[in-house]
């Protein structure tokens, strides 16, 4: 009896969590009869992808498709990922590899860097970007995104480095390999894994940004796809069949990735609070 | 220049420990420096500049590129957010929102961390990747899904309502045809579904640091307390919260630092920066700065009060964490 009412609750959850996103996937597959008839359909009676071909193939815009947008905000994303992971491993290094003077305060600084609320920071940036001449650029929001992304990655690669046995890169250096070299040859392949689940992390920061992405640029074209969506989406009568077919291609990479690395996030947000 | 470092490198790789100590090593802040100078030019340069700027009356893009000149006003832009009205309907729309966000999303996200812990296994992985999908999901999708589930016309949400029996309908609410009705035009109902949709979105991190938490805690401790009898409530009590106290803090803590500046959500949902009566601080700000006519000084004070909140919050979070990595 008990476990029955356990079971149930588990599945209301379930339900309750996993409802809108397959109401998302389930209404772009709908033809738009069945999307606005009067009584709704649980499951697409007629599965259609006219909706995925209307974006894909269709312009939001004048000369500018769904696509471009999609390119546009990978842009971004792949190029905060590299910068990022790159200074991140550096830093990364230093921190779990060296014991030095400021070591701590450079932590601590990391803690509260990363609770700086960013909606804060938009009209400093915004004069920033203006002053910078960046202004209507994709670099523009490349730079805003590495700062975001860059705390939390260090911190989280620190423990990757960190697991690293401190005696492989001793040995190296015993067999007289300089410091580059234990970092490019010893260190490097072994944080690998760690460096692609951050990496993870920062691609999905870019990738769903909204704020900054809607302020600093201005020119349709070089719109990143959360302000397209935005701006294809906010007119009075909103067609929600390609708005729906929109949403779940922007939503799978960032739920496939989610997936793979969800179980770091946990971990490295209440570092060291849970010890398994 | 390179080949000189290396071979340095290699020198120093090569000293004894006892040496190496005595001298200071450069290589831990050359490694840094990168970082340092982002965080510094693209975080807290900014935080330093916004407080600039809040003392100035900035309200022209001419301004910032520096073609015109910045009228200092001092604490102007402070007493004029201070001295209006709205601002208080503002800072109680915010605190009321992130204090009700709060309290529903730990008690939602811990009674699923504890079922999680009591299903079986099969069942419990089903529950908990579901679970994932809500966390998974972008605030802008998720937020746009919802939108359309209480879509006036053909939305779910209008159409249970238009299915429920025309006397309980009339009886409970005052109409019977839901058809049309504007989920979001009042602001209390804003506010609802507003919550739901960040609670939605908040509550599976909640559960699965809770589940964590619990799996570390030996289970003896529970089986011992039941067998002599004690109410899954008193056990909650007096067992699971004292052994979990310090994850509870930080997701308390982490927890209100995100609902204090919700703005993705609130933004699709209210369709951009119109929506006035339900302002919360990060919106407010937003809206001020760059809705025609722009008033970055204003903007900018704003942010400023914002932030200081969220820092007295930051304090605690930043006290709890080095506890724990000294404990550890």
């Amino acid at each position: 009896m008990k476990k029955i009412a356990l079971n149930g609750a588990g599945l209301l959850v379930a339900l309750f969590a996993a409802f809108p996103v397959y109401w998302m996937i389930s209404t772009s597959l709908k033809p738009s009869n069945e999307i606005f008839s009067a009584t709704p359909q649980p499951v697409p009676t007629h599965p259609t992808l006219a909706h995925y071909r209307e974006i894909l193939t269709g312009n939001l815009i004048p000369g500018v498709s769904f696509l471009d947008f999609f390119l546009n905000s990978a842009l971004v994303a792949v190029s905060t990922v590299v910068l990022s992971g790159l200074v991140a491993l550096l830093a990364a290094t230093a921190v779990a590899r060296f014991r030095f003077k400021l070591r701590t305060s450079f932590l601590i600084m990391l803690l509260v860097v990363q609770m700086i609320p960013l909606e804060a920071l938009v009209i400093p940036l915004f004069l920033m970007i203006q002053r910078l001449g960046l202004y209507n650029t994709l670099p523009s929001l490349i730079l805003t995104y590495l700062g975001f992304s860059l705390p939390f990655a260090v911190w989280m690669l620190r423990g990757f480095v960190a697991a690293v046995p401190k005696e492989l890169e001793e040995a190296a250096a015993i067999d007289g390999a300089s410091r580059a070299q234990i970092f490019r040859r010893v260190l490097f392949p072994l944080v690998a894994p760690g460096l692609v689940a951050t990496s993870i992390f920062s691609f999905i920061t870019a990738w769903n940004e909204l704020i900054f992405a809607l302020t600093f640029i201005n020119d349709q074209g070089s719109y990143t796809l959360p302000v397209a969506m935005t701006f294809f989406f906010g007119r009075d009568d909103t067609n929600w069949g390609p708005v729906m077919a929109a949403s779940t291609l922007f939503t799978l990479p960032v739920i496939i990735f989610f997936l793979l690395v969800q179980r770091r996030m946990v971990s490295g947000l209440v570092a060291g609070a849970v010890k398994g | 220049m390179s080949t000189q470092t290396k071979s340095s490198e290699t020198a120093a790789a090569r000293e004894t420990p006892v040496r190496r100590r005595r001298r200071v090593d450069r290589l831990p802040y050359l490694l840094l420096l990168p970082a340092l100078l982002i965080i510094g030019v693209l975080l807290l340069w900014p935080l330093g500049q916004v407080v600039v700027m809040s003392f100035y009356r900035l309200n022209s893009v001419r301004q910032l590129r520096g073609d015109r000149e910045w009228p200092w006003v001092g604490l102007g832009n402070y007493a004029d957010i201070l001295s209006d009205p709205f601002f208080l309907t503002v800072l109680r729309n915010t605190v009321l929102f992130a204090a009700a966000n709060v309290l529903l999303t730990m008690v939602l996200g811990t009674l699923v961390g504890l079922l999680l812990n009591r299903l079986g296994r099969k069942m419990a992985t089903f529950v908990a990747s579901c679970v994932m999908l809500a966390w998974a999901t972008p605030a802008l999708t998720g937020t746009i899904v919802w939108k359309w589930i209480f879509d006036d016309t053909s939305g779910l949400v209008t159409w249970l309502f238009n299915a429920l029996p025309d006397g309980l309908s009339n009886g409970l609410f005052g109409r019977s045809d839901w058809t049309g009705y504007g989920w979001f035009n009042s602001p209390l109902l804003f506010f609802a579904i507003l919550t739901l949709v960040v609670v939605w979105h908040s509550f599976p991190f909640i559960a699965v640091s809770v589940l964590a938490g619990l799996k570390s805690v030996p289970s003896e401790l529970h089986e011992a307390a039941r067998v002599d009898g004690a109410s899954p409530w008193r056990v909650f009590w007096k067992i699971t919260f004292p052994l979990l106290r310090p994850v509870f803090g930080i997701l308390i803590v982490l927890s209100t630092i995100w609902d204090f500046k919700v703005f993705t959500q609130q933004f699709v949902l209210a369709g951009g920066t119109q929506d006035r009566p339900t302002f919360m601080l990060a919106i407010y700000s937003y809206a001020e700065a760059f809705s025609p006519p722009p008033k970055y000084g204003l903007g900018a004070a704003i942010a400023v009060i914002l932030t200081l909140i969220l820092l007295v919050v930051t304090g605690f979070y930043v006290r709890m964490v080095l506890r724990q990595e000294d404990e550890s």
